[in-house]
């Protein structure tokens, strides 16, 4: 198995349980199940057992291993420089181990098998890809500076595709000249990838790499911090080289400028640092800059931000899959019960996923008229002076 | 081997004693100064063996150029006044040795030396150092802080070995013969000390500051004054090297700072401190460096200029609290470019 | 066991027990070299009402029970020896009271160190309390229950001593305060009844299951400094210490030997750490710190390193990560240590053999010691790394280890949570009518002998 060689060098510290902060428990699967099984040092021990067959490969073990939800805290605080950056592709190599074995849980495998049959995680119609532009009027990708890459999520959940409806908007307010690929776009791969299916990810990738390139795309700009992390991070090795942008990146600039209603009640909002736009790829301040540049927002920050942000729970296909439940200790549950803790009004999301496992928490815990999860363009629309 | 180029008779024959009487930590009436020398030539205790701080100072005060702080250590060594205590000298003497790991490399001009501060290569960026070349590494060590441990034996020892290496395994073979100091201890240590000890020095060290200096006529289109006050804190080892100071001044006026006329600077300039503090003499050091930031504070800099890194771990802090923003000479110009 | 984990699902919920291969391979051992003893069951109870019926019916049916918090006490104490239960107590990890008058804070035995110092930190920044080197996700009880001491020790004493109640779960299932949280709602001392509390402490958990404490909490200084005293003669070490405690002017001092980096082999470090609510105070206390051991500077024979205040930083992390990375010394993940508690002017001899062995061995060591009080005592540290993935590796560090406990009960300390082997070495040499006092207490409280069978027994 790749990165097998660091397995053994794991000392069960639990640094990786834990944000920079140590303020609580950080690792979703770890405090969704508690036991010592589910953090990363018992997920590497456990590995280790299995290659060297001291245990076996039952469901419960593949449960484990499917469980990391690809947030990556324990990279980011494991305490021992020198394999610290090798724990989330070890953890993805055992998920391909599981792959290539053909025994993955039921949930992992149905998942798997829409995207690969349908292109999408949902199992919907391809065709149906462009359903969320009704009533909008958005050009098809041709010479425009931008290709807006949707993804899966922005295309066919209903909360997602308001996202993308609203996105779309403030773009197009704002002057940027994009183009969508339709029904021509296919899943990113980017959960593939996370769930240890590196061929389909290959397969999803390359087809996308093959549309972008016969139609000269040189920009894109994802929806999802998801396909910004993968578009930008791995389709380069498969020959797809474009500059990639996540949406916030292109607005925070511009909206300096824009003019916003300063009549509007104020309100107390906080923004949670999605894991693929916030400790993949270091970038925490274009949704900020976005935040600060609406009057009348009062930026506040939870205990967990930055580097120490709470995944939300919805990586590693979870969002698709619910393979870690969701029980009071769940990372969505005790993400927004936090974001109540820091006084906001309002929970800024900048991740589609993101905003349907928040809003989902906020049903279940009962915070609905205490606590809203709304986008970033959302928030920027409703404060912003029509002409 | 290696005898140090010191004249006792140059010595014998002062009747100014510059490099006492002008002594930043040791007080003296001249004839008081002038019993000091005298035990120093004649090798006997002499309080100054005791006293002195290591500053470097006095290799500037002296008109005749007669390395008087060098004979310092040579005494040192000799009488065995350490300077620093054992245990952190022979740790020092580890931690800073070479580890023989140098491999041949192609180099082109501009060479940045970065001796053995690979923490700060990041500053080598940018059109201000296009196409320059960096080396770092043990094995290219300066050598010059055994002055402060009065172990002028080892610079005897190491630094013939270290100019090899620069030569050998970089310049020679890559046709360059020049070699860019980052640091005045570096820049010192080619053009003063090793011929002192009449170690040849096969290259041309070039002084940053001179470099820097002649990069930003190039790039003058696109400079943008910052229009800030700074302070500089002048590091010990450019006492060896005074012909120097100009550059900072050409170098301000050319990104568009203004020094700030203030008491401890140029010739009166203060150590850092840290020197001290491995002497033991903390007080001494909380001493010269409250007077120090005082100074730079009172004359209202924005900035506290660093050549040396040594200077700018030590003190970075505690400038930093004063509200003034420490910053290296090299990332000052970076912030003047556009 | 079946009918056990029905009444346990009951109790605790079916999510929070397990009878799994993996739950029981990953509990069977912590990151040293003790060999794995494998629970039946893992139970993690989220209230003392739960523990306590899960302790009637661990009764009922006489199955062992072993309380874990983090598992990092690396001696393999809470290792199943004779199979059971193992009681992960994280759950109940709440922050309960904090008493800023009176300076204690209440918590939840599965509370963490890390957590309760985040909480301190941003509830109560004038607050914090004696943390060990332990990672941060180490339990407050496990350290306090073993006799921990950390970065406050030097000025306060052991973790135990620390400690100002208890709220335990014993072995039959009673839930008994200890403290003046018996007679009262706070929970300020131990003090003025009788000490039960040291019914629980350094039993390796053979006499109850700790649910709830309270430790003192101490001022947090603004201002934070420290100084490494260095020299090369360990017999200077004992005056050293003596001289630097006796100015109580510091939280923490740490002596410390490693032969890696290179620049470190063979010299004695003295961390002494220090804080003060000015900078003025601060210099004061450096100054007097300085003075106690003037005679050493003067002479040129130690010295106080020159630190740029980048290099402090690591000796001024709470809890100091430098220790947890000694496990990757040998690119294997494992290091185990012998704490000795013993007298400080033991430190020459400590030292001495401690090299031997550690070159005997051939195994990767760090030696140190934590001074505990002013001068009373330390807990001097041989610590080796292994590669466990090779099993040669760990044998070896199993031998130095084994040797190590040896001679430090033959030079007069005692071994600190101590390994199995090591508890034998203790209970030959101990007065044999304390083995009989222990045992005694040991059958009155727990008498089916379920509670963490297999340690501290004599053979």
């Amino acid at each position: 198995m790749q990165y097998e060689e660091i397995l053994h060098r794991c000392f069960r510290c639990g640094y990786c349980k834990l944000p920079g902060n140590y303020v609580d428990f950080n690792c979703p699967p770890y405090q969704a199940f508690r036991f010592e099984t589910y953090s990363p040092g018992g997920r590497m021990w456990l590995l280790r057992a299995w290659l060297d067959n001291k245990i076996e490969l039952t469901d419960r073990l593949q449960e484990i291993i499917f469980s990391c939800v690809n947030c990556g805290n324990c990279m980011a605080h494991c305490t021992f420089p020198k394999f610290k950056d090798q724990l989330l592709p070890a953890f993805t190599a055992a998920k391909a181990e599981l792959v290539n074995a053909g025994r993955v849980p039921p949930v992992i495998r149905d998942c798997l098998t829409r995207l690969y049959q349908s292109g999408n995680a949902y199992g919907r119609s391809p065709k149906k890809r462009e359903q969320w532009t009704r009533g909008i009027e958005i050009e098809r990708f041709g010479n425009q500076d931008y290709l807006f890459f949707v993804g899966d999520v922005g295309a066919f959940d209903t909360r997602g595709q308001e996202i993308a409806r609203s996105v779309v908007r403030c773009l197009k307010a704002n002057g940027i000249s994009f183009g969508l690929l339709g029904a021509a776009e296919i899943s990113d791969g980017n959960e593939a990838g996370a769930m240890g299916e590196t061929e389909l990810f290959r397969h999803l990738a390359e087809k996308n790499i093959q549309t972008f390139n016969a139609l000269g795309v040189r920009q894109i700009i994802t929806l999802s911090p998801h396909g910004f992390h993968v578009i930008k991070n791995e389709y380069p090795r498969l020959g797809g080289n474009y500059q990639v942008f996540h949406y916030s990146q292109i607005l925070a600039p511009v909206l300096q400028k824009t003019a916003f209603r300063t009549d509007l009640p104020p309100v107390r909002v906080t923004y949670h640092d999605s894991c693929y736009l916030g400790r993949h790829n270091l970038e925490y301040g274009s949704a900020r800059k976005m935040l600060s540049a609406v009057p009348g927002l009062e930026l506040v920050e939870m205990e967990r931000n930055f580097q120490n942000a709470l995944c939300c729970g919805g990586g590693g296909g979870n969002v698709f899959t619910g393979i870690i439940g969701s029980g009071l200790d769940t990372a969505a549950r005790a993400r927004v019960r936090e974001a109540l803790a820091s006084g906001a009004q309002v929970l800024a999301v900048a991740c589609p996923q993101c905003a349907v496992m928040l809003a989902d928490a906020v049903k279940v815990e009962n915070l609905d008229g205490r606590l809203e999860v709304r986008e970033l363009s959302e928030i920027v629309n409703s404060r912003f002076e029509a002409k | 081997m290696y005898a140090l180029k010191y004249d006792p008779q140059i010595c014998a024959q002062c009747e100014t004693c510059d490099c006492l009487m002008h002594c930043q930590y040791m007080d003296f009436e001249l004839a008081e100064a002038k019993a000091e020398r005298e035990k120093i030539l004649t090798g006997q205790a002499s309080k100054v063996l005791n006293d002195c701080v290591t500053c470097y100072a006095c290799e500037e005060y002296c008109p005749a150029d007669n390395h008087p702080f060098y004979q310092i250590v040579e005494r040192q060594e000799e009488q065995g006044v350490l300077p620093v205590p054992t245990p952190i000298t022979k740790q020092q003497l580890r931690m800073m040795q070479a580890q023989g790991t140098i491999t041949p490399a192609a180099v082109n001009a501009p060479v940045i030396n970065m001796c053995f501060f690979p923490m700060l290569t990041g500053c080598v960026r940018g059109p201000l150092y296009e196409n320059a070349s960096v080396i770092v590494g043990s094995d290219i060590f300066c050598n010059i802080m055994w002055l402060h441990f009065g172990k002028n034996s080892v610079i005897r020892e190491r630094l013939p070995r270290m100019i090899d290496n620069i030569w050998n395994f970089y310049l020679k073979d890559s046709g360059v013969d020049e070699l860019v100091c980052f640091h005045d201890e570096c820049y010192g240590t080619y053009t003063r000390l090793a011929p002192a000890f009449g170690m040849k020095v096969p290259f041309r060290p070039v002084h940053l500051f001179e470099y820097l200096s002649a990069r930003l006529d190039q790039l003058k289109n696109q400079i943008k004054p910052i229009g800030a006050k700074v302070a500089y804190q002048r590091p010990c080892s450019n006492r060896l090297v005074p012909e120097t100071q100009h550059w900072v001044d050409d170098i301000f006026q050319k990104i568009g700072v203004e020094r700030v006329e203030r008491r401890y600077d140029r010739e009166n300039a203060l150590c850092c401190g840290q020197v001290f503090r491995a002497q033991q003499r903390d007080e001494l050091a909380d001493d010269i460096q409250q007077r120090n930031l005082d100074d730079m504070q009172q004359a209202g800099a924005a900035y506290c200029v660093f050549n040396c890194p040594a200077c700018l771990f030590t003190l970075a802090d505690a400038v930093a609290e004063r509200g003034i923003f420490p910053i290296l000479m090299s990332d000052l110009c970076q912030s003047a470019l556009k | 066991m079946k009918e056990l984990y029905r009444e346990l699902a009951t109790i605790v919920g079916p999510e929070y027990v397990s009878d799994q291969a993996e739950e029981r391979y990953i509990y069977s051992m912590d990151p040293g070299t003790m060999p794995p003893a494998a629970p039946d069951l893992v139970v993690m109870p989220n209230s003392t009402e739960e523990v306590r019926r899960i302790m009637q019916a661990a009764n009922r049916h006489r199955i062992p029970v072993v309380p874990l918090g983090a598992g990092l006490v690396l001696s393999g104490l809470s290792r199943a020896l004779h199979g059971g239960i193992i009681l992960d107590m994280k759950r109940m990890n709440r922050i309960l009271e904090i008493n800023e008058m009176s300076r204690y804070a209440l918590v939840e035995a599965g509370a963490s160190q890390g957590m309760l110092q985040a909480h301190l930190k941003k509830h109560h920044p004038g607050l914090k309390h004696s943390a060990p080197d332990a990672p941060p996700v180490a339990t407050i009880a496990g350290n306090v229950s073993i006799h921990g001491s950390g970065h406050i020790s030097h000025a306060h004493g052991f973790h135990s001593d620390m400690l100002n109640g208890l709220e335990v779960v014993l072995p039959t299932g009673e839930v008994v305060r200890i403290g003046s949280c018996a007679t009262s709602d706070y929970w300020f001392a131990r003090a003025p009844l009788p000490d039960l509390a040291g019914l629980f402490l350094g039993w390796a958990g053979t006499t109850g299951i700790i649910t709830k404490l309270a430790i003192k909490l101490y001022p947090n200084h603004r201002f934070n400094d420290v100084g490494v005293f260095v020299s090369e003669d360990p017999e200077l070490v004992p005056d050293i210490l003596h001289r630097m405690t006796g100015t109580q002017m510091a939280e923490d001092i740490t002596a410390w030997m490693t032969p890696k980096p290179d620049w470190a082999r063979g010299f004695l470090h003295c961390n002494i750490n220090y804080g003060a609510n000015t900078k003025d105070e601060l210099i004061w206390k450096r100054n007097l710190i300085r003075a106690s051991v003037k005679d050493y500077i003067d002479r040129k024979i130690a010295g106080f390193m020159p630190l740029p205040s980048a290099m402090k930083a690591p000796f001024l992390d709470v809890p100091g990560r430098i220790l947890t990375r000694f496990a990757d010394v040998r690119k294997g993940g494992g290091f185990e240590y012998v704490g000795a508690i013993m007298p400080v002017e033991l430190f020459p001899t400590a030292y001495h053999r401690g090299l031997e062995i550690a070159e005997q061995a051939a195994v990767s060591y760090s030696l140190g010691a934590r001074v505990i009080g002013i001068n009373h005592c330390m807990m001097f540290f041989y610590a080796y790394a292994f590669n466990r993935a090779d099993d040669a590796d760990v044998r070896r560090a199993q031998q130095a280890l084994e040797e190590t406990n040896r001679a430090v009960v033959d030079m007069g300390g005692i071994p600190w949570k101590a390994e199995l082997p090591a508890q034998k070495e203790i209970l030959r040499k101990m007065d044999p009518n304390m083995v009989a006092l222990m045992t005694r207490i040991r059958a009155v409280l727990d008498p089916n002998g379920i509670m963490n069978p297999g340690n501290w027994e004599v053979d």
